[in-house]
């Protein structure tokens, strides 16, 4: 089965869920992050493909994805990083987020052939079209087991997120607020209604919060009414600043400072 | 009753030019982008929109802008030609005629503030003019190289009462100030309007713009036939660096197959150079800024940073509509190299006393290879006036005394 259908239906609250950018902090750095994230007990990873023009990422993540790109990242290199993941230990879910030109270019289908080769569970592209996808890569993904991840937003109307809940097959990325990613967001009344309006449309796929979340109390706040959260320009920062080799023991304290309770 | 087959060069129903067009935005624009979608032809449709706007265009901007018969340049070049003079448009370029048509829709929105991107500063002054005019908050993002060679602008923005933003992302210039211009509108969904700076972006962007624009040739078919007794010339040549002036200067001849159509790109210091802006000779289809469409980029899909002299042509990919001219064969895409385009400057300031700006230069340019007869009529969109590359001109004068 599906790694990322399967923890659903073993999980139905705080899921976390990290995401980091692929060739960062140094290009080698991909699966180091993402087994120490494993370890540290993240439930899901969201891996970032690299680009020049990030338009829905705050300065962080553009920084991050500007570094791996001088450093060498492509979304070939990514695959033969990830090539013999899933035969080295690696068994979380994980997700490859990114904007769809590169994955133009590479070819959608070659695309979901190595993803599906390296054992990848979805994709998040959120330049990507609904009605694009349904009419041109829908069956695509679903051939090779790709799950597919839709973002919705305090802005969306009801009837268009009934319209992405029915297309999407991993989870609703529930954006907390207007913003690009690393916003400060501070959960607030208005953030709360807004998750748990969207809680009452009963959807039939899970939700899980970003934008802003960078705490426990703000995991605990955005996961409420939710199936979890999702944290990346905070994580970000911290492989920033921490020297390679403290990395490890550092995700694992992160990854257990969100989670207090489940430490 | 005869059935018209719809125009393959034109917006069809969901938002394409053939394969290019279309909204490839984040969700977190996509209210945005419908709201305007679902609007605004409504809108510019309604009849106090459109005395509104024509009102303006006369009495602000100062339309029409003359079709001048340029006598020495045609016998220098050995045909007939006109100069469309958008360079006497209020605030120097064709730039306005879409500020003035976006701020209308965006006031009839509801919108409070404008947020902007620009270059060298063209479409930033339009906009921080027509905000003054209207009263509306305006923001302009500009990227931090192109604010330091592009000062005079940058001060008349600020005279006019707009906030200069510096784009410090990526390569600093324009299409890092249209992805932060973007990142604002996303920051703030309601009560903000984008006034994209050319026929760029997400649809409805590049056809609301080019119905703005199409002021220019809807003009020349009136004054071509006044000056000549005929509507159609045999040749339009445009300068392109997302396209408006070109849109705008094309469209009413776009399905009328006798016109030749030219689009000048810039090739920088030669299109193999690695410094180059020629979009359609080293770009491929993809994704930039919302749109499917031709663009400079990597093997690995990365939109690299192009290279011209002139800061308007300065852009690594071209506006779906122009991607569809070039892929059907609808336009003739010339480039022409930075000498080229110097060259062409200072030959119709010493033959007609018109100093053009220095993307205009592209355009005239392609003049003396495009094969034009003695009797051809050949009209020049002058998208803008040169007074902002004076210091450019100025390095160059030597060569030419």
């Amino acid at each position: 089965m599906n790694r990322l259908t399967n923890l659903f239906q073993h999980k139905t609250a705080d899921v976390l869920n990290v995401y980091f950018t692929a060739g960062f902090p140094q290009l080698n750095d991909t699966v180091p992050v993402l087994r120490a994230l494993q370890e540290a007990g993240a439930d899901l990873v969201e891996i970032g493909m690299p680009y020049s023009d990030p338009v829905a990422d705050g300065e962080t993540i553009q920084r991050s994805n500007q570094q791996a790109l001088e450093n060498g990242m492509t979304v070939g290199k990514l695959f033969e990083q990830l090539q013999d993941i899933r035969q080295q230990g690696i068994t979380v879910p994980i997700l490859l987020m990114g904007y769809l030109n590169p994955v133009v270019q590479f070819g959608v289908e070659k695309f979901c052939q190595h993803c599906q080769a390296v054992g990848i569970d979805g994709v998040i592209l959120p330049d990507l079209p609904l009605e694009v996808y349904e009419r041109e890569y829908r069956p695509l993904f679903a051939e090779y087991g790709l799950k597919v991840v839709f973002l919705v937003t305090p802005q969306t109307s009801a009837a268009r997120v009934r319209q992405l809940d029915a297309l999407a097959d991993g989870f609703i990325y529930l954006v907390a607020a207007a913003g690009t990613t690393g916003a400060q967001t501070d959960m607030n009344a208005d953030v709360d209604a807004y998750l748990s309006r969207t809680k009452e449309l009963g959807l039939r796929n899970p939700t899980l919060v970003g934008f802003g979340i960078s705490d426990a109390a703000s995991f605990a706040a955005a996961s409420r009414h939710t199936t979890g959260a999702i944290i990346g320009s905070a994580f970000i920062r911290l492989l920033q600043q921490t020297p390679a080799g403290e990395r490890t023991a550092a995700i694992h304290d992160f990854v257990a400072g969100i989670r207090p309770v489940l430490a | 009753m005869t059935l018209t087959a719809p125009s393959p060069y034109r917006v069809d129903a969901a938002g394409y030019y053939g394969t290019f067009g279309g909204a490839y935005v984040p969700e977190m624009l996509y209210p945005n982008v419908e709201e305007l979608r679902d609007n605004y032809l409504r809108i510019i449709e309604e009849p106090g929109f459109q005395r509104e706007f024509t009102q303006l265009l006369t009495d602000y901007v100062g339309r029409p802008t003359p079709l001048f018969l340029a006598e020495r340049l045609s016998a220098h070049i050995g045909t007939t030609i006109y100069l469309k003079r958008e360079d006497l448009c209020h605030t120097g370029a064709h730039k306005i005629n879409n500020t003035i048509g976006q701020i209308l829709v965006a006031k009839r929105l509801g919108k409070r503030r404008i947020v902007a991107e620009t270059g060298a500063g063209q479409h930033g002054v339009a906009t921080a003019t027509v905000c003054a005019l209207m009263g509306l908050e305006c923001i302009v993002y500009m990227g931090a190289v192109d604010i330091e060679r592009q000062r005079p602008n940058v001060d008349r923005m600020r005279m006019l009462g707009a906030q200069v933003v510096p784009a410090r992302s990526g390569s600093q210039t324009l299409k890092d100030a249209t992805n932060e211009a973007m990142r604002h509108w996303i920051s703030n969904p309601t009560d903000t309007h984008y006034i994209i700076g050319s026929v760029v972006g997400p649809h409805p962007y590049p056809d609301m713009v080019s119905r703005f624009q199409s002021v220019i040739s809807a003009e020349i078919i009136r004054q071509l036939l006044h000056q000549t007794g005929r509507a159609t010339p045999d040749f339009v040549l445009a300068c392109v660096g997302g396209g408006s002036n070109a849109a705008g200067a094309f469209y009413h001849y776009l399905d009328e197959p006798s016109v030749r159509l030219i689009a000048a790109e810039a090739a920088g210091q030669g299109v193999d150079t690695g410094h180059s802006a020629a979009t359609t000779a080293l770009g491929k289809p993809g994704i930039l800024h919302g749109a499917s469409t031709i663009l400079m980029q990597t093997e690995d899909g990365q939109v690299t940073e192009p290279y011209s002299i002139s800061a308007g042509l300065d852009y690594p990919g071209i506006g779906p509509q122009h991607a569809q001219l070039f892929a059907t064969g609808r336009a003739e895409f010339m480039s022409i190299t930075d000498k080229a385009a110097l060259d062409a400057a200072f030959q119709l300031s010493r033959l007609e006393g018109i100093i053009p700006a220095l993307e205009t230069a592209h355009a005239l340019a392609c003049l003396p290879l495009i094969g034009a007869k003695k009797d051809d009529v050949v009209v020049v969109c002058l998208s803008g006036r040169g007074d902002k590359d004076l210091a450019t001109y100025t390095k160059h004068l030597e060569e030419y005394s």
